[in-house]
């Protein structure tokens, strides 16, 4: 008997909340920056309570009509809790997403790469809507590399989880390189410079002067013709009876030259960083 | 007890006062007042050239020079504005931030008229102690014993212009807030080569590093010894034996000394390098000349040589590291020293760094870079 008027309770309670309960609809889609609108059933006054990553709204409504949200109170995006409360409190969960790509940030690295060397560049790019939101749905972005306005690399990339990125060679020609990502008519550039690698064929000449011996290279150039850098060090070495002469000259104007102080019979060698160069055999009289 | 102490005091006072007056110090014979006086056998210690010479460090000591000069024999001595400059340094050199510490004397020969010895300058500067080896030659003046100083051969550059166009890398901040557009990338450095080796009961982590980049990097060198159960047993840093400032492909010797770690405690090395871009400039040059393993007047295998400034700046600070390798090529000692003279331009300067003797006799081949301290670009 008991349990019957248990049943029964509960079975009145529970169409009573069907038919006279507030109940709470959010938006199918919603977009960050943009109003939202709610459903609601049930009748009576009620206070409703919007919280999300960058707000918290409480509003009176009336049960039945509709609730909008300004612009203004969805503008991060994320998950939110709305909240109808008359009786009994009803919540619903919500995602609000990001607006149209309106500003983008671009990684591109390194600042300074070799020339003639695989994967040594890599972009990523982060497309934001106006609001700041990572804009986690798939969008295209073209990046580009161009050197002396031609065009080295250009490729449309999708964003994966709000992220695009890409990875190329560097090119032959040492120089500055301009790498570009671009969304939607949103571009953002960056500078990199190439620069020439290891010097290669390294050779040197000599000649006797009244003050010792000096020795030069010839313009120094890497394995793509590049030109080294000017202060690029160049060892120079003289192995004679007067013992062994050292001096890290850097190059200037693409030649690196140095005084050295041998007697008799003399070898002269050069190197730079883990390049050697040739060597000369000379007896220097003096 | 109101007398007792007052008459306690006076006693040690005059005990003191007495025990000074007879006891012949060196310093009651040296300093200042000490010119001219012809050298008598009061002092305590050694022979009587020993004494004066000690009277003469000890002007020395004080920078007395007036005082030091008066010591001299009238043969073959120097002015005393060039015997000031060579014990007194000049142009912001190492000496001139030094003070004589201690010294040592060995006899080496001697008779009534003239004695010869060897002493050794300890001089206290901000690096560290510097010692010299210097043998003197004393004679008997008049009946006063005097040190034999020559002139010394002191640079003396003559004017002239020269000209200097090397390149210098400036460094721009960037103004902009914009993320992903902050600077430029730090220069990229790598260790070429390390070894670690027992030494005095300590351990040597020593090796090479080349800056591989196109731009001048500040280096440092950290390396932390773990033990046989993984922990650090110590970590330690080049601190100045590396040259800090790498231009493009420079290549530097390092070496981190761990003196209480037994390299029989360490399971393995971790090395690390800091590396900074920095401005620099590709100025001065310093040639290292002549290089030779010799031996020098106390019987130690040093590395020595000339150093070559080839530009037209003083440097007044140089410093000298010698990576030597076996026959393989391997890095099996750093050696450094300091010169305690400056660098004037086109004018040679001799150095000499130690090479351990176990070492002088495996050593197939060396290496020998300079870092610089020039005070006008400080």
């Amino acid at each position: 008997m008991r349990a019957r008027l248990i049943l029964a309770a509960l079975l009145g309670f529970l169409l009573a909340n069907r038919c006279f309960g507030q109940e709470l609809t959010p938006p199918r889609q919603a977009i960050a920056g943009n109003p939202l609108s709610f459903s609601t059933t049930g009748s009576g006054s009620a206070t409703f309570y919007l919280f999300g990553p960058g707000s918290a709204v409480k509003q009176d409504v009336h049960l039945g009509q509709s609730i909008e949200v300004r612009a203004e109170d969805v503008v991060t995006a994320g998950r939110y809790t709305a909240i109808v409360c008359s009786d009994t409190c009803h919540a619903e969960h919500f995602f609000v997403a990001a607006g149209a790509p309106a500003s983008m940030s671009f990684l591109a690295h390194p600042s300074r790469a070799m020339v003639k060397q695989n994967d040594s560049i890599s972009g990523v790019a982060f497309p934001f809507d106006k609001y700041e939101n990572l804009i986690l749905s798939p969008v295209n972005v073209n990046f580009e590399m161009t050197a002396n306005k031609n065009s080295l690399f250009s490729r449309a990339i999708p964003t994966r989880q709000g992220v695009a990125w890409f990875r190329t060679n560097s090119g032959n020609t040492a120089g500055l390189v301009l790498l570009s990502a671009s969304v939607n008519g949103i571009s953002t550039q960056r500078a990199l410079q190439l620069v020439a690698s290891d010097p290669c064929n390294l050779r040197i000449k000599a000649q006797q002067t009244a003050k010792g011996v000096l020795v030069e290279t010839e313009p120094i150039h890497d394995c793509a013709g590049n030109i080294v850098p000017d202060g690029t060090i160049v060892t120079f070495t003289a192995n004679s009876g007067a013992g062994r002469s050292t001096v890290d000259a850097p190059i200037k104007q693409g030649v690196a030259r140095a005084n050295l102080t041998p007697a008799g019979s003399t070898t002269i060698s050069a190197a730079s960083g883990v390049v050697m160069g040739n060597e000369l055999r000379m007896d220097v009289r003096r | 007890m109101k007398i007792i102490i007052p008459v306690a005091i006076l006693v040690v006072t005059i005990a003191l006062l007495v025990a000074g007056g007879l006891s012949p110090s060196q310093v009651g014979i040296a300093v200042g007042e000490g010119v001219g006086t012809t050298f008598t056998g009061a002092s305590t210690g050694g022979t009587i050239p020993e004494q004066m010479v000690n009277v003469f460090l000890q002007n020395v000591q004080r920078r007395n020079w007036d005082g030091a000069y008066a010591y001299l024999a009238t043969q073959n001595k120097a002015d005393e504005a060039s015997f000031v400059r060579e014990l007194g340094g000049r142009d912001a050199s190492l000496r001139t931030f030094s003070t004589l510490s201690s010294w040592d004397l060995k006899p080496l020969r001697a008779n009534d008229s003239e004695a010869e010895i060897r002493t050794t300058f300890r001089w206290s500067t901000p690096v560290g102690v510097m010692a010299s080896v210097r043998d003197l030659k004393v004679v008997n003046e008049n009946n006063a014993w005097k040190i034999v100083w020559p002139q010394p051969q002191l640079a003396d550059v003559p004017a002239q212009v020269v000209p200097v166009n090397y390149l210098r890398w400036d460094l721009v901040a960037h103004a902009g807030q914009e993320w992903g557009n902050s600077g430029v990338d730090g220069p990229r450095v790598r260790i070429v080569s390390m070894n670690a080796v027992a030494y005095n009961g300590g351990s040597v982590i020593m090796g090479e590093a080349l800056n591989e980049d196109t731009v001048p990097a500040f280096v440092n060198v950290n390396a932390s010894l773990m033990g046989k159960d993984g922990k650090p047993i110590g970590e330690e840093s080049s601190f100045d034996k590396i040259l800090h400032v790498l231009l493009p492909k420079q290549v530097t010797p390092y070496r981190i000394d761990f003196p209480n770690v037994d390299i029989q405690t360490v399971k393995n090395v971790q090395m690390d390098i800091k590396t900074t871009l920095v401005p620099a400039s590709a100025d001065p040059v310093i040639g290292v000349m002549n290089q030779s393993i010799d031996t020098d007047a106390i019987g130690r295998k040093v590395l020595k040589g000339q150093l070559l400034n080839q530009s037209g700046q003083i440097v007044n600070v140089s410093h000298v590291i010698a990576t030597f390798y076996d026959t393989d090529g391997k890095v099996i000692w750093v050696s450094d020293g300091y010169v305690d003279s400056a660098l004037y331009p086109q004018t040679p300067e001799t150095f000499s760094v130690e090479v351990p003797s176990t070492v002088a006799g495996s050593a197939h081949n060396y290496h020998v870079v300079v870092n610089q301290y020039s005070l006008e670009r400080s």
